[in-house]
């Protein structure tokens, strides 16, 4: 899919250089892929609308951004419950059909499903291309 | 990779200077602070943070990876159960 990941909180590099070596070596031998970034102060969690003053952490936000730096999409979460990654993986390649075909994706679209080409000839047509079953 | 000191400033948010001129005698370098600006269909806001990439220290900008696809995941914090 070519995309880059970051991830970003709070902690000091020299947190991320730990957690990793001690417990996320533990779940991903491999290592971590990808680079982990400091937002001591949250500055940057508060421009992207995720910074909690209170608890002076980022919370789960998660951002797609395409190649011309527009985000397309955000999920913000309270800290108690994970992210789904299939659902992003989901997001990342719907837009990333968009963007390379110009069809749009109905709710429910998963790849390989068919997409609605947008335009007058579809207009009033689209109870014939997609049901709500098609949602789930 | 730099030499690595102990603390390594970041700029953070870098926002494009929008407003007009300021009057001669006002302080610019006193702004306001940050507020949410993030929003779908509009452009990402660079910043330059510390990282931690493939065992080693450095800083990078949002902006360096320009031209890819980027999943940008913030979290509570390192050590915590979820």
């Amino acid at each position: 899919m070519g995309a880059e990941v970051l991830s970003v909180s709070t902690d000091s590099r020299f947190i991320h250089k730990i957690w990793t070596e001690e417990e996320l070596s533990k779940m991903v031998p491999t290592g971590i892929p990808y680079p982990m970034l400091s937002d001591g102060g949250g500055k940057i969690g508060t421009v992207y609308g995720v910074y909690d003053e209170d608890a002076g952490v980022d919370i789960r936000g998660r951002f797609i951004i395409d190649p011309d730096f527009v985000i397309r999409a955000m999920e913000v979460l309270t800290p108690e419950v994970g992210r789904n990654v299939s659902e992003l993986i989901r997001q990342l390649k719907a837009f990333q059909h968009v963007r390379a075909t110009g069809e749009v994706t109905p709710s429910g679209w998963q790849p390989g499903r068919p997409a609605l080409k947008p335009g007058p000839d579809l207009v009033g047509k689209v109870w014939k291309e997609w049901s709500p079953e098609k949602a789930f | 990779m730099a030499v690595d000191k102990c603390v390594s400033p970041a700029k953070g948010p870098i926002q494009s200077d929008t407003g007009a001129a300021a009057p001669p005698g006002i302080d610019t370098s006193i702004k306001e602070a940050p507020k949410m600006i993030a929003r779908v269909g509009k452009p990402a806001i660079d910043f330059e943070a510390n990282a931690f990439v493939e065992g080693g220290f450095t800083n990078l900008k949002l902006s360096d990876y320009k031209g890819k696809w980027i999943i940008l995941c913030f979290y509570p914090g390192d050590f915590t159960f979820v």
